[in-house]
């Protein structure tokens, strides 16, 4: 692996935080990149002591003609029993748009150093009316639940060259993990434009409300601090209803330096009482990503 | 079984096609009215790339089978749109009437990189005798699962004791093929079952054994009832050298059951194969078996796929 450490997702172990992200070998001789899973292993009691990272991907590719044949990306992961269970993104490559997306599972027992896909074919892929790029898949487990909330494609715009695809966030529900029953609605209003992209929709409980930190941007030009990614907030008490509130996001872009363009890919962990949020910083991670702590609570 | 052939129905080279369209007539299916039988057929367009895109159309013929009487001056349903799962076609496209509706399950294509295809079933509804299909959204109603990684297609359906059933095909395998455009795929007949044709139930396995193989490719299922028993018609060919090689190319499989979910595979109790000479002398596929007037007829295509069109043979009881 050369750059890029996406999409942060922490496991909890007695001694360290294990943070599994997506990172990516050299590309390809058409500048094409295809995107794994490792982890880095932080001393639980100090987050930049960095005890361990994975001596190798934690899953393979899929063969090809499946879903996930170039790119396992981003990943989540939770504890069922004694397994860990992951859901990630598996991207294909397309003719007419650059890729599609749809959302694989697999579990680990050893663990999770490695993870055994379940089935070659993914366990959330498009349907009826989210007709492609299922992708950026959170896993939780909420009263005896378990839940998952992602992203869906609502359409792809013809930009004159690539084509760029308009996301949303969703939701799913499921009792064993494998069939999901779809909320089938956006959950968070745009606030930018129309065709405002949103991605990691990362819950947590707290205080007797679920708090989601996602990140948003303009639908197209992003890749600057002028319409980059940013994160945003909503709140909800009953999973489903969530009312938007960026401002309490409690977090922005610095002057300078790794993070001063754009900031994305939340995932807020509560470890030993305190709050810490990890996300990415300019270039959706290419430099890796950075840790905040949240002062105060959420409310 | 025993099928006696009638010869080319429908020679899409010899009529006007709409679309741009000028030759293929693939996958015919049919819809019973009272005055005629609307065949429903994929045809083929070049689209900028010089590559095919399916396309679907209609003739109208005599409830007799025997005189063409109107193509269908429009395609009855629009391209995909843009990175959807049936953007680069639709083929075949699977007509069901049910209360005042007619429902077409789809099989779109999207073109991939690493492989020449995926495809996905979707559905569309006409509220106008069949002549323009309406899209129920813009994804499928059956794409990959865990089990069933890719290629799923190739939908026959039927509403039967208020459920809907689906045969339908799933992919297993892309493998290598030297010499060939791209690799092999090797796809199998699966059934489905649904309350609202919509959100569908599946095992995910095989329900027709292999005659030649592990890498036997099954293709487009046809089912009904005759005399007490269900009974399947399909293609199969072998996974390469397909194309060019009769020895290998599709001929028509034949399956029968007691209850509709256990089937005995048995292709030659079915009755039909390849002609001596002619249209259909190098390959037989896409077998639709439809009732009329009491009598099952079969339509089918014949060699190159169907780019001389399809042709009709009648059950004998």
């Amino acid at each position: 692996m050369r750059a890029f450490a996406q999409a942060p997702a922490t496991l909890l172990f007695d001694d360290r935080v294990r943070v599994y992200f997506s990172t990516r070998p050299e590309p390809d001789a058409a500048g094409q990149y295809v995107s794994l899973g490792g982890y880095v292993d932080l001393r639980r009691d100090n987050l930049f002591d960095v005890v361990a990272v994975s001596p190798h991907p934690v899953m393979t590719l899929g063969g090809r003609g499946a879903f996930d044949e170039f790119g396992t990306y981003p990943m989540t992961v939770a504890l069922d029993g004694d397994v860990i269970r992951a859901y990630y993104g598996g991207w294909t490559r397309c003719v007419s748009v650059p890729f599609d997306v749809a959302i694989g599972c697999a579990v680990s027992r050893d663990d999770g150093v490695t993870f055994v896909k379940q089935g070659d074919g993914p366990v959330l892929s498009a349907d009826l009316n989210e007709p492609f790029v299922i992708s950026g898949p959170k896993v939780r487990r909420f009263n005896d639940r378990w839940i998952l909330w992602y992203i869906a494609g609502t359409k792809w715009i013809a930009t004159g060259g690539r084509a760029e695809p308009v996301y949303r966030i969703r939701m799913a529900t499921s009792t064993d993990g494998m069939q999901w029953t779809r909320l089938h609605t956006e959950l968070i209003p745009p606030r930018l434009e129309a065709d405002e992209c949103q991605a990691s929709p990362d819950v947590t409980f707290a205080n007797g409300k679920y708090h989601m930190f996602f990140c948003y941007r303009y639908s197209l030009g992003y890749r600057g601090r002028e319409r980059g990614y940013r994160i945003g907030y909503a709140s909800s008490t009953d999973l489903t209803t969530w009312v938007r509130d960026d401002a309490k996001a409690g977090i922005d872009v610095s002057d300078n330096g790794w993070d001063a363009e754009m900031i994305s890919y939340p995932h807020v962990a509560e470890i030993d009482g305190r709050t810490f949020m990890f996300y990415l910083g300019n270039q959706v991670g290419r430099h890796g990503f950075g840790v905040a702590e949240l002062e105060g609570t959420l409310a | 079984m025993k099928w006696t052939k009638r010869g080319l129905l429908f020679d899409p080279t010899l009529h006007t096609l709409p679309g741009g369209c000028t030759e293929f007539a693939q996958s015919p299916q049919a819809v019973v009215f009272d005055d005629v039988v609307r065949i429903y057929f994929s045809t083929r367009r070049r689209d900028h790339d010089g590559q095919y895109v399916s396309q679907v159309a209609f003739v109208d013929v005599d409830r007799d089978l025997e005189h063409v009487r109107e193509v269908a001056a429009e395609t009855v349903i629009t391209p995909g749109s843009l990175g959807c799962f049936d953007e680069h076609g639709i083929f075949p496209f699977n007509v069901v009437r049910h209360d005042d509706a007619i429902y077409a399950f789809t099989c779109g294509w999207s073109r991939r990189v690493s492989v020449p295809v995926e495809t996905a079933i979707g559905l569309a509804v006409s509220r106008d005798r069949g002549r323009t299909f309406q899209r129920t959204g813009p994804g499928p109603v059956m794409a990959a699962t865990s089990r069933e990684p890719f290629l799923v297609g190739d939908p026959f359906v039927r509403v039967r004791d208020g459920r809907w059933h689906m045969w339908y095909i799933y992919g297993v395998r892309w493998m290598d093929s030297p010499g060939e455009p791209g690799p092999a795929r090797v796809y199998k007949i699966a059934y489905a079952s649904s309350v609202d044709g919509i959100v569908w139930e599946r095992s995910g396995e095989p329900i027709v054994s292999d005659a030649i193989g592990a890498d036997e490719c099954q293709a487009l299922p046809t089912v009904f009832e005759c005399d007490g028993l269900w009974h399947m018609y399909f293609c199969y060919r072998y996974a390469t050298d397909f194309r060019a090689n009769p020895a290998r190319a599709y001929r028509l499989g034949y399956a029968w059951s007691r209850d509709g979910h256990r089937w005995i595979r048995d292709d030659q109790a079915g009755g039909i194969d390849v002609s001596p000479e002619g249209w259909d002398s190098e390959m037989l596929c896409y077998p639709h078996v439809f009732w009329c007037h009491d009598q099952a007829y079969m339509l089918y295509n014949g060699n190159a796929f169907g780019r001389q069109g399809f042709g009709v043979a009648v059950l004998e009881r």
